[in-house]
């Protein structure tokens, strides 16, 4: 694949890195003079530099034949104008944004961006994993399908421990994919039991978590 | 009527002292506090100091009350951004964005934005000026 990153601070360095080495064509664009030196330094011509918000410099780079268009700087609205640029001029078929304020989700959804990444979210929700009562925790959204995918730790005192799921009569979208028990993956069927403490993972829509989060007794 | 600028530069700074004394209610945001020394001591409207790609600070400038937004800072994509907000998450019936780069101004008004480019518009403006026949020019800020 071809993959252009927009943006060489940290997160695009080692992006670029990590999939260079997966064999992928990567090119790296910095528009800073210093940063640029340093990168280049290592990276040689995987990286240009350039403002990946301007059109001539994606034009210069081959945007029109680019699998992916990935946007990684410290500033949203940036990321924002890099993916739409690349989208609605270059029809770019995926492109990704790394979001600094998580709050910005639904906006960059709304305005076509393929794929959100937030690292404060994603810490924030690993933060909720590891709180008492807590149990739910959304792994991915898949925003497109308006499903994701959950990980549940069923509560000792939950009301389905020792049923089958046959007895459960989860909806279908909320429906339990994998259970993992004392580090063994169980692919259910409609006579696995819950145990309690299963890791639970289930592919759901909104209905389903609702249904999934009511049937375990689970505390958000 | 009810507006928000985000900007405080000269061009924001006149515009929100323009329409102030045209009699409108006028909140105008900036990050950084001294930019509001633009203003002129009459200014009757409201000033927030922040960032204006954020939703919240958007809110505290009225943007949910507002009947139309400018967005006027020297940075193309916040313009881009923030005016995105304003109408795709607030509403806003009439949102003005300032795009320097023609190509990104081109862009955003294909996809349904109202965009200005000083670069086209100043560049037009000179290029008659420079083929008038008047001796002299009227120079006024743009």
């Amino acid at each position: 694949m071809y993959i252009i990153v927009g943006g060489g601070g940290d997160v695009g360095y080692y992006l670029t890195k990590s999939l260079l080495s997966q064999g992928h064509e990567v090119l790296l664009l910095e528009k800073g003079a210093i940063r640029y030196q340093a990168l280049s330094e290592e990276l040689g011509q995987a990286v240009v530099r350039g403002d990946a918000c301007e059109a001539r410099t994606m034009e210069e780079v081959g945007v029109s034949r680019a699998d992916v268009v990935i946007a990684v700087t410290g500033e949203d609205d940036d990321n924002l104008v890099i993916c739409q640029m690349a989208k609605k001029r270059f029809k770019v078929a995926r492109t990704i944004a790394r979001l600094n304020n998580p709050k910005n989700e639904l906006l960059f959804q709304k305005l076509g961006i393929d794929i959100t990444v937030s690292p404060t979210r994603s810490i924030l929700s690993l933060i909720e994993a590891e709180l008492p009562g807590s149990s739910f925790v959304t792994l991915m959204r898949l925003r497109r399908a308006g499903l994701g995918i959950i990980e549940v730790r069923v509560p000792p005192d939950s009301p389905i421990v020792g049923q089958t799921l046959n007895a459960i009569k989860l909806p279908r979208s909320g429906n339990i994919a994998l259970i993992i028990r004392d580090n063994e993956y169980i692919v259910p069927t409609a006579e696995t039991k819950i145990f309690a403490n299963d890791e639970v993972y289930a592919l759901v829509n909104r209905e389903g978590e609702e249904a999934l989060r009511d049937a375990l007794g689970a505390t958000r | 009527m009810n507006i928000v600028i985000l900007g405080c530069g000269r061009v924001g700074s006149t515009l929100a002292t323009m329409l102030d004394r045209a009699g409108h209610t006028v909140s105008i945001i900036d990050f950084s506090s001294e930019a509001f020394r633009r203003l002129e001591p009459d200014f009757s409207g409201t000033t927030i100091v922040g960032n204006g790609v954020d939703e919240e600070i958007l809110i505290r400038a009225g943007i949910k009350e507002a009947d139309a937004f400018a967005a006027v800072t020297n940075g193309d994509n916040r313009n881009i951004m923030s005016s995105q907000i304003a109408k795709e998450i607030f509403n806003v019936k009439k949102v003005v964005c300032r795009i320097y780069d023609p190509i990104r101004e081109s862009t955003y008004h294909e996809l349904g934005l109202e965009t200005i480019s000083p670069t086209i518009v100043g560049a037009q403006l000179i290029f008659e000026a420079l083929f008038s026949d008047k001796q002299e020019q009227q120079t006024d800020k743009g």
